[in-house]
């Protein structure tokens, strides 16, 4: 497996979180995940969800309405 | 990704069958075990009818004086008085319905599966399906029957334990 992207545009938690976690299942150790997101909550959950599984958040951005997060897979 | 960094463990005790009330114990369950912890839920009284294979969930807006629902840009209070005329649930729970696929919410059909999909464990009260002449083949496949012993064995070893 490569580099996925994700794109959870619309969706509200906790589903952001729980289709992230789908696709890195199916990942390696240091594959990337991009996630498209436009909920707002999901900024903080995504830096919960990286510390409680140790993979890490390489990149948390936003532009308008909508929010880009990129994640390495770690474990 | 191999599993579980996390190692511990949650419990939910699942009270209420509502459509609102039965979003709180799902989201918590699938997300503690996307992040990694070994989850169980045990379903019991009216929580129960959240097994059942074909879910028929409604809200009541009786006895409920905090619920305001998004209306034309302002939030429209439910008088307990219109709580009381028929067809006011119905009325509340297609509202609510609208809104949940309006924002994207996910229905609790597919919590559920995603929660089974997920390994949580599911335990159903053997009690309550006593008391509410449920039959198990009502039920989805996969919780498992237990009491209140089971729970709280479970309960001992978890380091979340939660009553909704």
């Amino acid at each position: 497996m490569a580099d996925q992207t994700l794109d959870a545009r619309g969706l509200n938690c906790p589903l952001p979180i729980l289709r992230a976690k789908k696709a890195l299942k199916d990942m390696a150790h240091g594959d990337v995940l991009t996630i498209q997101a436009t909920d707002p909550g999901a900024v903080k959950d995504f830096e919960a969800f990286c510390r409680s599984t140790g993979n890490e958040l390489v990149e948390s951005t936003a532009a308008g309405k909508e929010f880009q997060f990129r994640i390495r897979v770690q474990t | 990704m191999s599993e579980p960094a996390n190692n511990k463990r949650m419990s939910i005790i699942v009270t209420k069958g509502t459509l609102d009330w039965a979003y709180p114990p799902f989201i918590l369950a699938t997300t503690a075990a996307a992040m990694g912890l070994e989850v169980s839920m045990f379903f019991t009284f009216y929580g129960l009818a959240l097994l059942k294979k074909k879910l028929d969930l409604s809200i009541t807006t009786l006895g409920n004086a905090a619920m305001e629902m998004p209306m034309m840009g302002g939030h429209m209070k439910m008088p307990n008085l219109l709580g009381a005329l028929p067809g006011m649930d119905k009325l509340a729970t297609t509202m609510m319905k609208n809104l949940i696929r309006k924002k994207g919410v996910a229905s609790i059909e597919d919590l559920r599966s995603a929660a089974v999909e997920s390994d949580v464990r599911m335990i159903a009260c053997q009690m309550t399906l006593d008391l509410f002449e449920l039959r198990r083949e009502d039920l989805i496949d996969g919780p498992e029957l237990g009491g209140a012993a089971t729970y709280i064995e479970e309960a001992t070893k978890s380091d979340i334990n939660l009553f909704i």
